[in-house]
């Protein structure tokens, strides 16, 4: 039974690389989305519920529904399901851009108007950098489920290590599954240490305090 | 045609809306998935959640972080794995549905209990309450709006996952959806979707009516981080 993986290695990493692709790139789409949105929200108080709510609601739409209703649009492709989990990450993301920067002292901010700081470097130079820690809070979540949901794109066929779940299924062969369960989780593990690895690099002043 | 115009025409025949396999038979199946398994699994985490925020300290890191390696765990993949175990029984949809609704619960009511003011704990001791007093009549009602979200963002995980159960032959709503991606019959699939949908709004609206309800006027703003 476990002969089936020394065999099976390239399929294995193919499949690994796929889903880590599904996985990856929604929500770095999801953060490069959530930016500007967030500062503008963490910014301009009125424009954040509004985007809060619809945020809630697309959040509630499951994830197979979600990938089916842009079938029509973009086809039983990758971009399907990249589109419809950078939807589900922007969710989880989006609130943590703007509490993340809604976070930071204000006597912070002051201070460094005091110093000189126009708006554009204080953002960039003070408020983005403090907020970080919050902001890759909410890219860990984000990576790790569309890691986690990728695998869900199998059932309107976009391949990810749900094919062995799929195929293992159909050939009552656990041993697929097993893999294809160990290998999801090690790759969303890895991810999320990678993200706390690149927060411990960005924020030196936490290591020291 | 949109996914809108297939959903509308599906969901308006009235043929699906009686017979076997009916679209109200798919919808009570699917609450009954969702409902056994939300229960279950917050008689597991509320209890748990609490009791870890009420003793604190470093209870609360380690929560979040084993929570988020929770949610790396593929529902479909375990879906799959119990239906070749143990074939058609109860627990091939219950576990993965419960282990999948138990994290947001466990954490919203550790971070909850745990963000109780200590000078209302303090009080409450003062005033002579019992450990258990103090958990029932004080920590829970305040946590109870961040309990509530916890349960709310489960019961949505919920909804959506028990699509999928249909993949392995059980009812519900996905059933339609898998059917028609079978037989290539987009209305079935874009119909069970918008119903999944409908559905999981109305779970968001019974959480916000709950939450109007249960939730004393006082303690209202807390759901939000401030």
């Amino acid at each position: 039974m476990w002969s089936w993986i020394p065999s099976n290695t390239s399929l294995i990493w193919q499949l690994t690389w796929e889903n880590l692709k599904l996985g990856v790139l929604p929500a770095l789409y999801g953060l490069v989305i959530s930016l500007p949105l967030g500062i503008i929200a963490a910014r301009w108080r009125w424009f954040y519920p509004p985007v809060l709510t619809a945020v809630n609601i697309i959040y509630a739409v499951p994830s197979l529904a979600l990938f089916i209703a842009l079938i029509p649009t973009f086809g039983l492709t990758d971009t399907t399901v990249i589109i419809a989990l950078t939807v589900f990450s922007l969710c989880v993301i989006l609130p943590n851009v703007v509490e993340g920067l809604r976070g930071v002292p204000p006597a912070v901010t002051q201070a460094a108007t005091a110093m000189g700081y126009g708006p554009l470097r204080r953002l960039a130079l003070v408020e983005l950098p403090l907020a970080i820690p919050v902001i890759i809070a909410g890219l860990r979540v984000g990576v790790v489920s569309s890691i986690s949901l990728a695998s869900v794109g199998q059932l309107i066929g976009v391949s990810s290590l749900g094919y062995l779940f799929i195929d293992g299924l159909q050939r009552s062969f656990p041993t697929e599954i097993y893999v294809g369960i160990v290998m999801v989780i090690v790759l969303a593990l890895v991810c999320d240490l990678i993200l706390v690895a690149v927060r411990r690099a960005l924020t030196p002043w936490l290591a020291r305090a | 045609m949109s996914f809108f115009s297939y959903a509308w025409d599906w969901v308006t025949t009235s043929a699906n809306w009686h017979g076997s396999d009916s679209i109200p038979q798919q919808v009570l199946a699917h609450l009954g998935y969702c409902g056994l398994s939300l229960l279950i699994a917050a008689l597991i985490a509320v209890p748990a959640g609490v009791a870890i925020g009420h003793r604190g300290g470093k209870g609360a890191v380690v929560v979040t972080n084993v929570a988020n390696a929770w949610r790396s765990v593929p529902t479909l993949g375990l879906l799959i794995l119990l239906a070749v175990f143990l074939g058609f029984s109860a627990l091939t949809w219950l576990v993965p549905l419960v282990v999948l609704a138990i994290p947001p619960i466990l954490v919203n009511a550790g971070e909850g209990v745990a963000g109780v003011d200590p000078g209302v704990r303090d009080a409450a001791k003062g005033a002579g309450m019992t450990t258990w007093q103090q958990i029932v009549q004080v920590e829970v009602p305040i946590a109870l709006p961040l309990i509530l979200v916890g349960l709310r963002t489960s019961a949505i995980f919920v909804v959506a996952t028990a699509t999928i159960a249909a993949e392995i032959g059980l009812g519900g709503l996905g059933r339609f959806i898998i059917d028609g991606l079978a037989s290539e019959q987009y209305g079935p699939v874009a119909g069970g979707a918008l119903l999944v949908v409908i559905l999981a709004i109305l779970v968001l609206a019974l959480f916000a009516l709950i939450s109007r309800l249960a939730v004393p006027a006082g303690l209202r703003g807390r759901g939000r981080k401030e």
